[in-house]
């Protein structure tokens, strides 16, 4: 059975010029496996990724057949059930690190509070937080503990929420752009961590990112959104091979260290490319 | 006539979209149609319109008291002493003098409004200087500031402007001071908290690299963010602000008679409170009415103020 | 001549067991029109060495020198119409309030410019945003216009040097080819100098022609774009990052 069910999804936002779609009829599933999604900024990544935990703020409204979670219809679930299915059985990185820490509480305490909130206990609450900190390479882990966020560096707060998200063990994990701030190495050193979490414990990772190159080695399969649909999806190791226009010019927009270039290509948009009904994404 | 109707509606649409338009094409353009936004959000909400009529009908009783009141509100009749209501003439019936009620609420929302409208500029803005400067300059400026703070904080509200009011003198003005005084801490407590989350941001930093002083990064930056809580804030507390100055007319602190004040009208009505129910409660539910339509108005304003916080 | 020159920088935070060395003995110089980037392990400093040099962080020691210059703990406004600053996080670096005319104009205002109006529009275009974005707010724009907005605002008051803190990380590829054309067209119309701080090494490898490599508040290692192309560097650290930059490998 896969862990997440989707089938035509909508996000619809009403705003003063009419009713603006964000995600229009996404429909994929995901397995125990890591399923990228990429496309360009605006194209419904992350209202996706906030719809499956109902996360999306009013007046936004989500609309789906089913959004099922290991069998359970998530949209027919009370916001009392929904709780549990955020702190449980599915984490979320959301995409603005600084912006999803409490600023006027030190990153120790909201770690421990995390904790105790999934185990329902304090008992070594501490020292599993510095083990987290310690597995997402922070180097000075006492000091970040008793720090505020804004004290931190990017990546560092960026590291902290992956940190936090991983501590209740769920079984799927959201993860919008995790790694966007962090190093090279560094970011290799969390993605290993992701990566033992789907294949010794069976999680399932929907990794949400505009690095192609890294989505491409790193997971199983990628949706490309464009507009609020999936216009292609491929295995991820075929990413280069890709066939949709818009994705080509993705790719070719990258800049690369091995040809180097006076000047980038830029994304010449085609209004066609928003008009197909989505692909499904279903594996 | 339908001619008129076509240029009236294309005329109602056309000001609609200049106001309403994404693209606006001047700042003035830009700055009335984000209050137009704003008060089409307030709009929808049924209970604060509700609040804003009763406002507004209370502010033009209070522009328009001569003309509606159906008598002097100070004009005795010992004749026609603690009549009941609906009496012929006294519609809300006498007090103990035998003056009309209903004219002494008419005038009365004269000095309500008086009472409101000062406090409700000297308190947010006393507290909204010392948060800000306290928050934004840390170290010793944000430690004296607040200590003096918490010392007017740590007393009850009442107790204080009493003290304020013994030492000033009784009167209308002096117990406007005395509220304001001992309204304007739980105010700077809030531009505190704000500005600390505030003054670390990168936006303002980018400020400071503009060149800008620690002033101008104070009033153009900081004030923004801190006066739409403060706004909801003082809207939410009128209410409190009407009791606190009812209850100093009703201590005899307050509004001096003959003067209508609605508190000072309490006061004077409690000795007949058994027979003469109606000569204390009108006065009082003058004061709940009020103060109602500020809470509904409070709750409105946060939804168009801060949607962050809308629903919760 | 040197446009920017470092000796021994050090900056720390916090005292006590607080205290956080967050920069140590950093030295680099950046000739005039050149663009230098700064790569390196994530809290490793890059982004507190521009914060030192425009006089954001109260503690530091040791010489910075802007155009033979030194600098001492206050900046004048003289230094911020030669030295201006883009943030890493566009989302935070744009007042939540302020339209882009009001951040433009304030902006302008400062450094004493008459013409308002009509150089709030050059702004604009030359960013690649048309006058329609002049009056909105940051919550009607995407990622990659906001950076814009942020770039504009460094370049208001027409100045030498930009650094430029992870400019294009938050922003999907097709804004990042945009972002890095216009900087690059900036560059040679107005010969600016730049310091880039990256952890893409080949957005460094694309704009700029030297670079240092940073761990732990330590510059490590400095080289030049075509030394990194060919993955030819003698310190290990430098060298992990080099090869970890390749891609991700699975582990099996
Ligand atoms: N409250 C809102 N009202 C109206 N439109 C909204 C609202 N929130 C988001 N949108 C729109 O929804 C669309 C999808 O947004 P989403 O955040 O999913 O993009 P994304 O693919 O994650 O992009 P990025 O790479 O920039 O994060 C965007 O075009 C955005 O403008
Ligand atoms: N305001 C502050 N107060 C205390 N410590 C700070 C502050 N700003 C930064 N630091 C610390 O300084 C160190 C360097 O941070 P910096 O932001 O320079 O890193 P960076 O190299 O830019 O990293 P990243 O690539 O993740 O953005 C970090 O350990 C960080 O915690
Ligand atoms: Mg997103
Ligand atoms: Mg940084």
């Amino acid at each position: 059975m896969s862990l997440i069910e989707v089938e035509d999804l909508w996000v619809r936002f009403p705003t003063r010029t009419g009713v603006f779609d964000a995600v229009r009829g996404v429909s994929f599933s995901l397995g125990r496996e890591r399923l990228g999604i990429v496309g360009e900024s605006g194209s419904g990544k992350s209202m996706t990724g906030r719809a499956i935990l109902r996360l999306i703020r009013p007046p936004g409204k989500v609309e789906a057949t089913h959004i099922a979670v290991e069998g359970d219809d998530i949209l027919k679930m009370s916001e009392r059930q929904m709780r549990d299915v955020r702190g449980q059985r599915i984490s979320m990185i959301m995409q603005d690190p600084k912006f999803s820490l409490n600023p006027v509480m030190t990153v120790g305490d909201q770690i421990i509070e995390a904790y105790t909130q999934a185990h329902g206990s304090r008992a070594n609450a501490r020292e599993k937080t510095l083990e987290m900190l310690d597995a997402v390479a922070i180097r000075d882990a006492e000091r970040v503990m008793r720090a505020y966020p804004h004290e931190m560096s990017g990546g560092m707060g960026q590291r902290i929420m992956i940190a936090m998200m991983m501590i209740p063990n769920p079984s799927v994990l959201i993860a919008d752009e995790p790694t966007s701030a962090l190093d090279v190495s560094v970011q290799t050193q969390v993605l290993r961590i992701m990566d033992r979490l789907v294949s010794e414990r069976g999680m399932g990772l929907i990794f949400i990112s505009h690095d192609l190159n890294l989505v491409s080695a790193f997971c199983d399969r990628v949706l490309i959104m464009y507009a609020g649909r999936v216009v292609e999806t491929c295995r991820a190791d075929r990413l280069h091979e890709a066939e949709h226009p818009y994705t080509r010019g993705l790719l070719n927009s990258l800049p690369r260290l091995d040809a180097p270039r006076r000047r980038l290509e830029v994304l010449k948009r085609d209004p066609a490319w928003s008009d197909p009904g989505s692909v499904r994404g279903s594996s | 006539m339908s001619q008129f109707d076509v240029t009236g509606t294309r005329a109602r649409s056309g000001w609609h979209d200049w106001l309403m338009t994404e693209t606006p094409r001047s700042r003035r353009q830009a700055r009335i149609g984000s209050f137009y936004q704003g008060w089409l959000t307030l709009r929808r909400n049924p209970m604060a319109m509700f609040g804003l009529s009763i406002l507004v009908f209370l502010v033009l009783l209070a522009i328009f008291a001569p003309l509606l009141a159906p008598k002097d509100p100070y004009a005795q009749d010992l004749g026609a002493r603690l009549l009941p209501l609906g009496s012929e003439g006294y519609p809300l019936g006498s007090d103990s003098l035998g003056r009309d009620i209903l004219s002494r609420l008419i005038y009365g929302a004269r000095i309500t409004l008086y009472i409101v409208a000062l406090v409700a500029l000297i308190a947010p803005i006393v507290g909204l200087f010392v948060g800000t400067v306290a928050g934004y300059a840390g170290g010793w400026v944000d430690t004296i500031l607040m200590r003096i703070t918490d010392i007017f904080l740590a007393f009850p509200r009442l107790v204080l402007a009493l003290a304020f009011v013994a030492a000033l003198g009784a009167g209308i003005e002096n117990a406007i001071i005395a509220i304001s005084l001992t309204a304007w801490p739980p105010y700077a407590r809030i531009a505190r908290a704000e500005t600390l989350t505030i003054r670390k941001a990168d936006y303002i930093a980018a400020v400071r690299l503009q060149g800008a002083g620690p002033l101008r990064i104070i009033t153009k930056h900081i004030w923004p963010l801190c006066i739409s809580s403060l706004i909801v804030r003082v809207t939410l507390d009128m209410a409190g602000i009407i009791l606190a100055a009812a209850g100093l007319g009703f201590l005899g602190l307050g509004a001096q008679p003959p003067s209508p004040e609605w508190g000072a009208m309490i006061s004077e009505g409690r000795r007949f409170i058994l027979d003469h129910w109606w000569v204390a409660t009108m006065p009082g539910l003058a004061i709940f009415i009020v103060s109602l339509a500020f809470n509904l108005l409070g709750d409105g304003m946060r939804d168009v103020l801060d949607p962050k916080d809308a629903g919760k | 001549m040197n446009a920017i020159g470092v000796e021994n920088l050090n900056v720390w935070f916090g005292k006590g067991r607080d205290r956080n060395q967050a920069v140590s003995d950093v030295s680099f110089a950046v000739r005039t029109g050149e663009s230098f980037g700064l790569v390196g392990e994530s809290g490793s400093g890059k982004s507190t060495i521009l914060r030192a040099i425009t006089g954001l962080v109260p503690s530091w020691s040791g010489r910075m020198e802007i155009a033979g210059i030194a600098l001492g703990k206050a900046r004048s406004r003289q230094f911020y119409k030669t030295v201006q600053m883009v943030f890493q996080d566009p989302y935070a670096s744009l007042h939540p309030r302020h339209s882009v005319d009001q951040v433009l104009g304030e902006a302008l205002k400062l450094h004493g410019f008459r013409d308002v109006d009509q150089r709030i529009e050059r702004l604009l275009k030359d960013v690649g945003l048309g006058p329609a974005f002049r009056f909105r707010y940051p919550h009607q724009l995407s990622g990659g216009q906001r950076q814009r907005v942020a770039i504009a605002r460094a370049l208001a008051p027409e100045p030498d040097i930009l650094l430029l803190d992870e400019p294009t990380s938050a922003l999907d590829v097709s804004v990042q080819a945009e972002i890095l054309n216009l900087l690059t067209d900036l560059r040679a119309e107005n010969g600016l100098t730049y310091v880039m701080v990256s952890h893409d090494l080949a957005v460094i490898g694309h704009m700029c022609e030297r670079l240092a490599v940073m761990q732990a508040g330590r510059i490590v290692e400095e080289m030049t774009v075509e030394d990194m192309r060919a993955l030819r560097s003698t310190e290990p650290y430098t060298k992990q990052l080099l090869e970890s930059s390749l891609g991700y490998t699975r582990e099996t």
